[in-house]
C-alpha cells in the first residue's frame, strides 16, 4: 500500500452505501448534468434530493444516495467535480459522522377494523397525522431512511397504504466554527 | 442607452477581444443577424465548410496546430448535430473549442419548431460546459467564460447556444477584464499544491534501476515549453522514453532516448520497456485501453508515477503510486530544480543494463515488413513520404483505421503540435477537414493529410473548402479498397469473413479531384511513387495523391485485445493463444 492521498487500496474493496453532498450553482441544467454524469458513466443513484440552501449566492444541495466499491466511488466523487457549476463533493461516509433523515408522507386506508392498531402503530413511530380538508388519513414521519422502512412494513401489514417518499438528506455532524 | 448593441454585435465583439482571427461556419436560419453583422466587418475571417462536421475538426485542426481555441459556427437544428461527432472528438482528445449554435427564438422553444432541438441537452455530455443564452445582457460574460474554461486546465470544448431573439435584442457589451469567474468554475492549482508528491516522485526517479517516461498529449496541450522541459528531464535522467498517438512530437523520434509509439500498434521494445521497467513516470498520458492492453498484466513490478491535470484520470484504470495533479510545464519545472538541488543521479550500471536489455529488444525490428515486388506497401509509401518532406515544415493529419497506425509509425515527429490525429474517439472524417484547419493556421506550411479510402469519402465534400480558400492541402489516400483495419480484425478474429469492409464503386479519386479544379495524382508502382510525391508537394494547390498499395496488408505488430504488452504479435503466423483471443473478441 502506498501513503498517497489519492491511492486506493490494493484490493477491490466490498459495496457499501455512500451519501454524497454536492454543493452547486443554481443555474438552469445543474441537475442534468449532475445525472447524466451518473447515467452515461453507469453509476448508480439510490436517491436524489436537490433544494436550493442559500438565497444569497443561489446555491443548491444535492444529495445523492449511491452504491459502489470505494473505488467506485471515489471515481464518482472526481466526476461531478469535473461538472462547471459544482462547488464541492463531499462523501459523508467518508467525513466520519453525519445525521441524516428523510420524510414519508402515508395514505393509510382505515377502516373500523384496523384503526386501533394504525393510530397506535402511528403513535409509537410518532408519525403525525396531517390535517387536510378532506379529512382523509395521511400521516408524516421523518426520521433515518431505516426508521421510515420499519415504519412502512408494520403498517403494510396492518392495511393499504400509498407512500411518497423524499429519500434521504444529510448533513456533516463534525464540530466546526462559526467563520467558516 | 446609447452603448448598447445587439447580441448579434457582441458575439462578435467578444471574438474579436478574444483574439479570434478565424470562424469556421455555415450559416442557416437560427444564425442569420450573426451572419450578418460578421459581413459588416473586417476583423475575422469565416471560412465555409460543407458540412458542420468539416466545421468543428476544422476548428479542431486549427487549435491543435496552433494551440489556440478553434471556434464554430453553426445553425440551430441539423446545424448543431452535425458537429456532435466533433465536440464528442474534442472532448475525448482535449481540444479547446467554442462552438456557437443558433437556437429558435425563445418564445417558440419547447413547441418542435423548425429546425429546432435540444442543444444544450444534446451535447452536455460530449462538451466541457454548454450555455443556452437567455438574456442578451449575459452574452458577453458567457463569452468570455466560455474561452476561459475550453482552455483551462484539461482543455475541452464549450458550447454557446444563441436563441434568434437574442441575437437581434440590444444589451450591453461587457469587456472581458470586467467578468470574475468564480474559481470553483475552473482549475486553478496553487504553486505549492503537490510539493511533496513532486518530490517524492523525483526521489522514486533517482532511484530506479529501469525507468521508462510515458508522455501523453498532456504534454503537449501544455504548450511547447513543456516538451522542452519534458525533453530536458529525461535528458538529465537518462532514461527510455516512449510517447503515446497523441504524444508523438513532444521527444523528437530521432532522439536517443526514444523508443517511439507504444501500445496496440506500439513499437515492441517500448511496449517490452513498459511491461517490464521499475518506475515509470506517466507525463499527460491516461492509461488508455489502447496503451494499457490486458489491466491485469500492465507493467506487474513497476512503481507508477503520474502527472495529470486532470484528477479524474488518477486511479481510473491503472493504480498509480504517486499522483501529481498539475500542469505538465509546472510540474516537470519543479521537477528538474528538485534534480538539480539534489543533485540526483541515477545508477549508471543499472541504467545500462537496462539499456542492453532495450537494445536486445530493438534487435527484434518489429516494423520490418516485406518490401518485394512493383507494388506499393503502405508501409513504403509513408516512408518515402517521410523522407520526401522531413526537412520541410509539415503538418501531418490522419483519418482512421491502418493508415494512421502506419503514419505513426513510419512517419517520424520531431516536434509537438505536427501530428494531428483522432485518438480517443477515433473519428474517420476527421483528417481531411483538419487539415484544412492547419493550413488556415498555417498557411505557408505543407500540410498532408494521410487517408484511407473509406475514412477521405466520409468528408469528401470539404474538397469544395480547400480549393475555394486556395489551401493547398495535400490529401495521400493509401488507396487499398477496403476498411483495412476492419478487414485486418476481420481476418485475425472472424475468420477472414469480410463481413461489408470492401468498398465497391470507389471514386476515380483523380477525376474526384479535377472535377472540384484541384489536382489528382496516381501511383500504381513503387517506381512512381517518388514523381508522384514530389510532384504533390511541389504543386500549389489542393491536391489528391491516390497511391494504389497492396490490399491485404496487415498492421503489425500488434497487441490484440485483451493480451499484455509482452504479447506482441508480429507478423500473422504468430497467433494468439486461444482462450485469450476469444476473450479479447468482445473488447473493441
Amino acid at each position: 500500500m502506498n501513503k498517497s492521498v489519492y491511492a486506493t487500496p490494493d484490493e477491490v474493496s466490498e459495496t457499501k452505501r455512500h451519501i454524497l453532498t454536492v454543493l452547486v450553482d443554481n443555474e438552469p441544467g445543474v441537475l442534468a448534468r449532475v445525472i447524466g454524469m451518473f447515467s452515461g458513466r453507469g453509476y448508480n443513484i439510490d436517491s436524489l434530493n436537490v433544494a436550493e440552501v442559500s438565497n444569497d449566492e443561489n446555491i443548491s444541495r444535492i444529495t445523492i444516495v449511491t452504491h459502489g466499491t470505494s473505488e467506485v466511488v471515489s471515481q464518482i466523487e472526481k466526476q461531478l467535480l469535473r461538472i462547471v457549476p459544482v462547488h464541492s463533493v463531499t462523501n459523508l461516509d467518508q467525513e466520519g459522522s453525519s445525521v441524516e433523515a428523510e420524510v414519508a408522507l402515508v395514505y393509510i386506508y382505515i377502516s373500523d377494523t384496523n384503526k386501533k392498531k394504525v393510530y397506535q402503530l402511528c403513535d409509537f413511530y410518532r408519525a403525525r397525522k396531517i390535517e387536510n380538508e378532506n379529512n382523509t388519513t395521511i400521516f408524516e414521519i421523518a426520521g433515518a431512511s431505516e426508521r421510515v422502512n420499519r415504519f412502512i412494513k408494520e403498517i403494510n401489514e396492518i392495511t393499504k397504504v400509498e407512500i411518497v417518499r423524499s429519500g434521504p438528506v444529510a448533513i456533516s455532524s463534525i464540530q466546526k466554527n462559526e467563520e467558516e | 442607452m446609447n452603448n448598447e448593441i445587439t447580441g448579434a454585435e457582441i458575439v462578435l465583439k467578444s471574438l474579436a477581444e478574444q483574439g479570434v482571427e478565424v470562424v469556421f461556419g455555415y450559416p442557416g436560419g437560427a444564425v442569420l443577424p450573426i451572419y450578418d453583422t460578421l459581413f459588416k466587418q473586417n476583423s475575422i475571417k469565416h471560412v465555409l465548410v460543407r458540412q458542420e462536421g468539416g466545421a468543428i475538426h476544422a476548428a479542431e485542426g486549427y487549435a491543435r496546430s496552433t494551440g489556440k481555441t478553434g471556434v464554430v459556427l453553426v445553425t440551430s437544428g441539423p446545424g448543431a448535430t452535425n458537429v456532435v461527432t466533433g465536440l464528442t472528438d474534442a472532448m475525448m482528445d482535449s481540444v479547446p473549442i467554442v462552438c456557437i449554435t443558433g437556437q429558435v427564438p425563445q418564445h417558440l422553444i419547447g413547441s418542435d419548431a423548425f429546425q429546432e432541438c435540444d442543444t444544450t441537452g444534446i451535447t452536455r455530455p460530449c462538451t466541457k460546459h454548454n450555455y443556452l443564452v437567455k438574456d442578451v445582457n449575459k452574452l458577453s460574460s458567457v463569452f468570455h467564460e466560455a474561452f476561459t474554461i475550453a482552455q483551462n486546465g484539461r482543455p475541452g470544448p464549450v458550447l454557446i447556444d444563441i436563441p434568434k431573439d437574442v441575437q437581434f435584442a440590444s444589451g450591453t457589451y461587457e469587456e472581458k477584464n470586467k467578468i470574475i469567474i468564480p474559481s470553483h468554475r475552473l482549475f486553478e492549482p496553487s504553486p505549492d499544491f503537490e510539493k511533496n508528491k513532486i518530490e517524492e516522485a523525483v526521489e522514486l526517479i533517482s532511484k530506479a534501476k529501469k525507468p521508462i517516461f510515458y508522455i501523453g498529449g498532456g504534454c503537449i496541450n501544455s504548450g511547447p515549453t513543456a516538451s522542452k522541459l519534458v525533453r530536458e528531464f529525461i535528458n538529465m535522467v537518462g532514461s527510455p522514453v516512449t510517447m503515446t498517438l497523441m504524444g508523438l512530437g513532444v521527444v523528437g523520434s530521432s532522439d536517443k532516448y526514444s523508443l517511439g509509439m507504444l501500445g496496440m500498434h506500439g513499437m515492441y521494445e517500448a511496449n517490452m520497456a513498459m511491461h517490464e521497467c521499475d518506475v515509470m513516470i506517466n507525463i499527460g498520458a491516461r492509461f488508455d485501453d489502447r496503451v494499457t492492453g490486458r489491466l491485469d498484466a500492465f507493467s506487474p513490478n513497476s512503481k507508477k508515477i503520474h502527472i495529470d491535470i486532470d484528477e479524474s484520470n488518477i486511479n481510473k484504470t491503472i493504480n498509480v503510486d504517486v499522483p501529481i495533479i498539475g500542469d505538465v510545464k509546472q510540474v516537470v519545472e519543479k521537477m528538474i530544480s528538485i534534480w538539480k538541488d539534489k543533485k540526483y543521479k541515477i545508477d549508471i550500471d543499472s541504467l545500462k543494463l537496462w539499456w542492453d536489455k532495450i537494445n536486445k529488444w530493438k534487435e527484434v525490428d518489429c516494423l520490418n515488413y516485406n518490401n518485394e515486388g512493383k507494388q506499393i506497401k503502405p508501409q513504403y509509401a509513408v516512408q518515402r513520404l517521410y523522407e520526401l518532406t522531413k526537412n520541410t515544415k509539415t503538418f501531418i493529419t490522419t483519418e482512421v483505421g491502418q493508415h494512421q497506425m502506419w503514419a505513426a509509425q513510419f512517419y517520424k515527429f520531431e516536434e509537438p503540435n505536427r501530428w494531428l490525429t483522432s485518438g480517443g474517439l477515433g473519428t474517420m472524417g476527421y483528417g481531411f477537414p483538419a487539415a484544412i484547419g492547419a493550413q488556415i493556421g498555417h498557411p505557408d506550411a505543407l500540410v498532408v493529410d494521410i487517408a484511407g479510402d473509406a475514412s477521405i469519402l466520409m468528408n469528401i465534400q470539404e474538397m469544395s473548402t480547400a480549393v475555394q480558400y486556395r489551401l493547398p492541402v495535400k490529401i495521400f489516400i493509401l488507396n487499398n479498397e477496403y476498411m483495412g483495419m476492419v478487414r485486418q480484425w476481420q481476418e485475425l478474429l472472424h475468420g477472414g469473413r469480410y463481413s461489408e469492409s470492401y468498398t465497391d464503386s470507389l471514386p476515380d479519386f483523380v477525376k474526384l479531384a479535377e472535377s472540384y479544379k484541384a489536382v489528382g495524382l496516381r501511383a500504381k508502382t513503387t517506381d512512381e511513387l517518388d514523381d508522384v510525391i514530389t510532384q504533390m508537394i511541389e504543386t500549389k494547390n489542393t491536391v489528391i495523391a491516390d497511391i494504389w498499395v497492396t490490399k491485404e496488408e496487415n498492421c503489425f505488430p500488434m497487441i490484440q485485445s485483451g493480451s499484455a504488452h509482452n504479447e506482441m504479435m508480429l507478423s500473422k503466423d504468430q497467433k494468439q493463444d486461444k482462450k485469450s483471443a476469444e476473450k479479447g473478441k468482445i473488447l473493441v
